[in-house]
């Protein structure tokens, strides 16, 4: 059982939903923002393993090559550009389709590794925790993300830390996910990222419920729009002065005897949705 | 001599696109007979790499010069390797941006600008 925690952006409390609904659901932790993880800044586990994340890109062997453009023309990427009949690579771009290996009459087009990210596990309060980081100026993140996702047991029980927004970041670790907890914010921008991330959800057909960040306890837009669209609040985070110390402290809320109960009702919120009891 | 300019639009009272990659229009200027031509941008139409498909583009054409804002680094590097000079302009008419170029006012480009995410 696998569950995301999405947001419609960064910075809506995401890292804090999921690795306090961890803790409180003896959940394994696995954070798929991988480019800016920050749940091991709260968890802070001891890394037991670390493995690269490598990928392909092509190799252009000039004995062999004639020059004659075939694999430019391939290329949906743009990776590869031919200048004076030398074969140019610029392998951030390339997605290591094969296309240009399987055109290049000449056998000329040979692959290679390069490491573009890597994994890291460790052990955090007793749970099993990990993470993916796409290396400085790599553009593509979903490699890594596939990768950590494919290294998790769905027959566990795994709480996602998302990347944020809608992008096709978040549509990979989505494939993968039973259950999605959407966090926002009670502002218009939070309800408007919110409405898009529903939308995302609905497409994949999976059980979902909402979290409201800095909610101050009184009625908002984001209460609204759940109660006319019957979409189920599983729960609210305050804002309040104790909540912000504690963050900028690095601390897990959740063994916060004020804050324990607020991630105790979400993990009974989500667990009526999908009535496992 | 063949010069290249990144445009907005397909004439020569039209604006010049300070954007290579993403710029609507290549207009292709022969300085010597006078006469151009105007390409669509392939590297607009690109999801990422869209400064190395416009150089693709721009190489394929032969031209000896390109003129437009600032390069990225990747097509910046094609550019260079290719022999072509970059030369840099601000935003004004087509027109204006030939008689600067014919009359040496414009500054060659040397070295790459920011890279756009993607390029
Ligand atoms: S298709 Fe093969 S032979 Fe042709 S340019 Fe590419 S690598 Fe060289
Ligand atoms: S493997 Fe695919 S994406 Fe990479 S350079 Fe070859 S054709 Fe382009």
């Amino acid at each position: 059982m696998n569950i995301a925690v999405l947001s419609g952006k960064g910075g809506t409390g995401k890292t804090t939903v999921s690795t306090n609904l961890s803790i409180a659901l003896n959940a394994n932790y696995v954070d798929c923002d991988v480019e800016e993880p920050n749940g091991f800044l709260f968890l802070k586990p001891n890394i037991e393993d670390v493995k690269e994340v490598e990928e392909e890109y092509p190799v252009i062997n000039k004995e062999k090559c004639v020059g004659c453009g075939m694999c430019v023309k391939a290329c949906n990427f743009n990776a590869l550009a031919k200048v004076k009949d030398n074969i140019l690579v610029f392998d951030k771009l390339c997605h290591s389709c094969g296309a240009c290996q399987y055109v290049c009459k000449f056998g000329a087009v040979e692959y290679a590794k390069r490491v573009i990210g890597k994994i890291e596990c460790g052990t955090s309060y007793g749970l099993s925790v990990k993470q993916g980081i796409l290396n400085i100026g790599e553009p593509m993140a979903v490699p890594v993300i596939k990768k950590l996702l494919n290294s998790i047991d769905r027959n566990e029980l795994n709480v996602i830390d998302c990347p944020p927004g809608t992008s096709c970041n978040v549509v990979n670790t989505l494939k993968y996910s039973d259950f999605a907890v959407l966090v926002t914010e009670p502002s218009n921008f939070g309800l408007h990222d919110l409405k898009l991330a529903i939308e995302l959800v609905k497409s994949f057909n999976i059980p979902f419920g909402v979290v409201i960040n800095k909610d101050n306890g009184e009625d908002n837009i984001i209460k609204k729009y759940c109660r006319d669209n019957s979409i189920k609040i599983l729960g609210t985070i305050p804002f309040n002065k104790k909540t912000a110390e504690l963050y900028s402290r690095g601390e897990i809320l959740y063994f916060d005897n004020q804050h324990k109960n607020i991630f105790d009702e979400l993990v009974n919120n989500i667990r009526e949705v999908l009535s496992w009891n | 001599m063949r010069v290249v300019i990144s445009a907005t639009g397909k004439d020569i009272n039209d604006l010049m696109d300070v954007r290579f990659g993403r710029c609507r229009y290549f207009q292709i200027h022969d300085t010597e007979a006078g006469e151009f031509r105007v390409l669509e941008n392939e590297g607009q139409k690109s999801g990422g790499g869209a400064g190395i498909a416009a150089a693709q583009q721009i190489i394929d054409e032969g031209v000896d010069v390109v003129i437009t804002g600032s390069l990225g680094p990747n097509a910046f590097d094609l550019i260079n390797k290719a022999g072509i000079k970059a030369y840099k302009c601000n935003e004004m008419r087509i027109k204006e941006v030939i008689d600067k170029f014919k009359n040496g006012e414009l500054e060659e480009i040397n070295m790459a600008g920011p890279a756009h995410h993607g390029m």
